[in-house]
């Protein structure tokens, strides 16, 4: 063979190996190992030394926690009734980015949807820089299947509640509302929120670049429903007394009203209505008037209702007793430079015929006999210009002035219920002072475990009389006749309450009052009468307030098995 | 040390000149042309690359059963080279050289457009062909055959000549444009060249040349080609754009932790965050699903490859033989250099699969068409008298 091959002529074989080549090889093995070195290094850097930063980001890429609904507590009534519920509803959204641009498919996604092609594309077109849109919030489980079934892309579901009120209007302002959120925005909603809420569970997921869920990884909390939430109120009562104020409203033309029943025993409130009001199911064409529960967040110049509450402690002096006589004539009298005046010219009166006949001139006689700011503190002791704390947002406390450099005038219209506001649900709480021995109660909106025990507020002996003293003042022949409830004895106080504005007394405005206690011989319930302004003619407490009260405290003795306690009278039950 | 005593053993010469009068006796081996261990190593890489293709595919058994398709093929080209003895491809060198360089021109002059850039040859009906492919052997093969007629180490004459045959289809591909394989085939001949014994301070020369022609080549550059290299230096600059790639893929990498998260179960590559996770970037769902111990394992495997393709090369009894042959393993090892470093971010983006593993025929065709070529050197050379 030939070995060494000229350069001329091309070899017909590969000419053999050349000295030389040798230490090449062994230099490019240190080349190849020292190039895998970089490579271990870097990958090592990459595995080792970032590695809880890159996992973190890799995590960040595809972990995500997500969400799971609460159901929210329900709201009873104190028998189980349900008054707000949660229902499942699925909420739609869609990522803009991902929806179809083609028009035929986006036609049957608006028209599942309800609306028209060109709404629905001018919305996606605003959106188009997002990637989340609502298509419709709280849809009911079937309709947002029927669109999910369209298998559109882009389109995604999300399991929610939504608050449901079976009694719409009745208990409107009462238990407020939640938003679209499920979060409370009024009333009891918003009150006890934390506690009807629950906390929403967290699962961990993993979702691919496209946002779709891929795997289940593991629950991280488990949902917690809210508590069911027992309120004191009693369903049947509520719906009766919110029957009998919205008529009487109606029938005299008033600009509302507001009606407060409380149990005598225990201070829960039985029924709580106020007109106007809403359907918090369809919130559209609100009157934002309807959303005040006025017997809680306002308050008025209670005027002659607070009688009894002074005598309480003109009684409770010592200074007289039930056979004291006042000289209320000529009907008018003078205190400092004003002018206090009654009906008309009633003579001479007793305790009892002051309170029946409403006498200004009485209780202020009586009044400025006492030395000291008895009056003031009674009310005080009855919890009027104290919060009632009952939790309930926006409660009103009520002033009541404090007894510092008083003139007479002023001790003197506070014993006939000017200078002081109250709101209906202190007026009622004041008044099973007196239904209750003397011993005040504490309003609930909860249904109470046990009757609470309650603060002595008056003497018991007194308020006994003064029991006695209010079922005269609503006999058959007083202005409160009305308030009279065949087969029960019941006593009350009337109260008309001129209005004021901004530029004081309204001529012609009135509040019409009613406060009443049944049944007498064991009270069980009391109740507060309120009508804003009644029109046309009737305006006096016994003509507007009283018959309300007589109507709904006769319904609710008899829902409440009450035995009746009137044998003897002529309108007791046929 | 240990590199020492490895550099020793590779540069020791293993081939005795056989006993005076007597052969061998030829094992099957031989017989066939094969050499059983780096067949066996290439098999061991070309089953464990199937499986991660699985995984890296989406579990899509159809791709794995086109690349075992491919890998077919591959082997079936490795066993046919094999069979052609060096003086064969030695003579054939200039005619191949010369039909590689003849169908670059036609690419370059009536190329299908494939992929934004031109690079298929199509025969309609019958074929689809990268000719750059057949420039990655053809090449070396080329300049192999040319320097081994040459006293060596090459003079200044001789170089004139490399640089002549390496250029003209060096420029040819990256104007296709294909910066990835005509660095690939710029390696394979700059190999040839420097195994061949270029000096030193010649190398020292070129080097310098090199890095000052930097510059220049960034003019030429494509633009997708400068977004690369930006990208490369600053991923962060365009996180969502051109960056994703490097950034999901070091994300991938680095959050397998040392023993990965198990086969099929990478999130970043499961979840199709990870583009070209089946191509190019494989290393990431390696790296992802099987940690730091895969990756090892992997290159480890690669280092096996090479250190026996170089003591085959060594061993080969020409000139000609060793430098192809040496230029044909080191090609290899680029392969993988320049993919791990891309995908581990430590080099720019630079389209070149990790050989065996990512997804695609031609490569893996001229491969173990390559690794056929240096077989035949082993198992002829024995058949060759000194």
């Amino acid at each position: 063979m030939r070995a060494n091959a000229s350069d001329a002529v091309t070899p017909r074989r590969p000419p053999p190996v050349q000295p030389l080549g040798g230490g090449r090889y062994g230099f490019m093995l240190v080349l190849v190992v020292l190039a895998l070195g970089v490579l271990v290094g870097r990958i090592v850097d990459l595995h080792v030394i970032d590695r809880t930063f890159l996992q973190g980001q890799g995590d960040a890429r595809t972990l995500r926690v997500e969400s799971i609904s609460a159901h929210r507590g329900m709201i009873t009534d104190r028998h189980g009734e349900p008054l707000a519920i949660s229902t499942p509803v699925v909420t739609l959204w869609a990522n803009p980015q991902e929806l179809p641009p083609d028009n035929i498919q986006r036609l049957m996604l608006a028209q599942a949807l309800g609306t028209d092609l060109n709404g629905f594309n001018a919305r996606v077109e605003r959106y188009s820089e997002r990637e989340f849109m609502y298509l419709r919030r709280q849809m009911t489980p079937e309709a947002a299947q029927r669109i999910l079934d369209l298998n559109l892309p882009g389109v995604y579901a999300q399991n929610e509640y939504k608050r449901y009120y079976p009694s719409g209007e009745v208990t409107a302002q009462l238990l407020g509302v939640t938003n679209v959120d499920d979060r409370g925005q009024e009333g009891l909603e918003l009150a006890y929120h934390p506690y009807l809420a629950g906390t929403p569970g967290k699962r961990r997921v993993l979702k691919d670049r496209k946002g779709q869920l891929v795997r289940d990884l593991h629950l991280l909390r488990e949902a917690k429903p809210g508590g069911d939430l027992v309120l004191s109120i009693d369903q049947r009562l509520q719906y009766m007394a919110y029957r009998e104020l919205k008529a009487s409203v109606a029938e005299h033309d008033a600009d509302g009203g507001t009606l407060v029943m409380m149990d005598a025993r225990t201070g829960e409130v039985l029924a709580m209505a106020n007109q106007p009001s809403y359907n918090p199911n369809n919130r559209a064409g609100l009157d934002p008037r309807g959303l005040r529960n006025q017997a809680i967040v306002d308050v008025f110049e209670p005027g002659s209702v607070m009688k009894p509450l002074a005598m309480a402690a003109i009684l409770e002096s010592g200074q007289f007793d039930r056979d004291t006589v006042v000289d209320t004539s000529p009907g008018w009298m003078r205190i400092d430079r004003y002018t206090i005046r009654d009906v008309r010219n009633y003579g001479e009166l007793d305790l009892a015929g002051i309170l029946e006949k409403s006498s200004n001139i009485g209780m202020s006689k009586l009044v400025l006999q006492l030395d000291d700011p008895l009056v003031a503190d009674k009310y005080r002791a009855l919890g009027l210009g104290q919060s009632p704390e009952t939790g309930f947002p926006g409660e009103a406390t009520g002033s009541l002035p404090a007894p510092v450099r008083w003139s007479r005038s002023q001790w003197a219209a506070l014993s006939y219920g000017y200078g002081l506001s109250v709101s209906a649900l202190q007026l009622a709480s004041a008044y099973t002072a007196i239904a209750n021995d003397g011993v005040r109660l504490m309003p609930s909106l909860l249904k109470l475990p046990e009757a609470p025990s309650g603060t002595p507020a008056i003497d018991p002996q007194v308020a006994h009389d003064l029991l006695r003293i209010l079922e005269e003042s609503v006999q058959p022949g007083t202005g409160a006749r009305r308030a009279g409830v065949p087969g029960y004895r019941v006593a009350g106080k009337t109260g008309t309450v001129r209005k004021t504005s901004s530029e004081g007394y309204q001529e012609d405005v009135y509040r019409s009052v009613f406060v009443g206690i049944a049944p007498v011989s064991d009270p069980r319930i009391v109740t507060v009468v309120m009508i804003d302004h009644p029109r046309g003619g009737e305006y006096y407490g016994g003509a507007v307030a009283a018959p309300v009260f007589s109507k709904v405290t006769g319904s609710a003795l008899r829902l409440l098995d009450v035995p009746p306690d009137q044998h003897d009278s002529a309108s007791s039950t046929p | 040390m240990a590199l020492v005593v490895l550099t020793r053993a590779v540069r020791g010469h293993p081939v005795r000149p056989p006993e005076s009068g007597m052969v061998r006796r030829r094992g099957l081996w031989t017989r066939i042309h094969l050499d059983p261990w780096l067949l066996l190593m290439l098999l061991t890489l070309m089953a464990a690359g199937l499986a991660v293709l699985y995984s890296a595919s989406g579990q899509r058994l159809d791709v794995v059963i086109a690349q075992a398709t491919r890998f077919g093929i591959a082997l079936a080209a490795l066993v046919v080279l094999a069979q052609f003895s060096p003086a064969t491809l030695y003579r054939w060198a200039p005619v191949v050289y010369g039909a590689a360089l003849l169908m670059l021109v036609a690419v370059e002059v009536m190329g299908d457009m494939g992929m934004g850039a031109q690079r298929w040859l199509v025969i309609p009906g019958i074929i689809r062909f990268q000719p750059s492919e057949l420039m990655k052997l053809a090449m070396p093969m080329m300049l192999a055959a040319s320097l081994s007629q040459r006293e060596l180490p090459p003079r200044w004459r001789d170089l004139l000549v490399c640089a002549a045959i390496m250029a003209v289809p060096v420029l040819l591909i990256a104007r296709q444009p294909d910066l990835g394989t005509s660095l690939l085939v710029l390696c394979a001949a700059a190999f040839v060249v420097l195994l061949a014994g270029l000096s030193w301070r010649l190398i020292a020369f070129l080097g310098a040349l090199a890095a000052s022609a930097l510059p220049l080549l960034w003019l030429n550059m494509h633009d997708y080609q400068r977004q690369r290299v930006l990208t490369f230096l600053n991923p962060e600059s365009d996180p969502l754009g051109s960056g994703w790639n490097i950034i999901q893929s070091t994300t991938a990498i680095g959050s397998g932790g040392v023993f990965g998260k198990g086969w099929l179960q990478g999130t970043q590559s499961q979840l199709e965050f990870l583009p070209e996770r089946h191509t190019d970037f494989i290393v990431a769902v390696l790296g992802e699903e099987f940690g730091l111990v895969g990756i090892l394992l992997f290159l480890t495997l690669y280092l096996l490859i090479v250190c026996r393709g170089l003591w085959l090369a060594n061993a080969a009894q020409d000139t000609f033989g060793r430098l192809l042959a040496g230029s044909i393993v080191l090609t290899f090892f680029i392969y993988v250099f320049v993919n791990i470093g891309m995908v581990s971010g430590i080099l720019p983006v630079v389209g070149v699969p990790l050989p065996l593993v990512s997804y695609g025929g031609t490569s893996s065709v001229t491969l173990l068409a390559g690794f056929g070529i240096l077989m035949s050197i082993q198992a002829h050379r024995r058949l060759l008298p000194r």
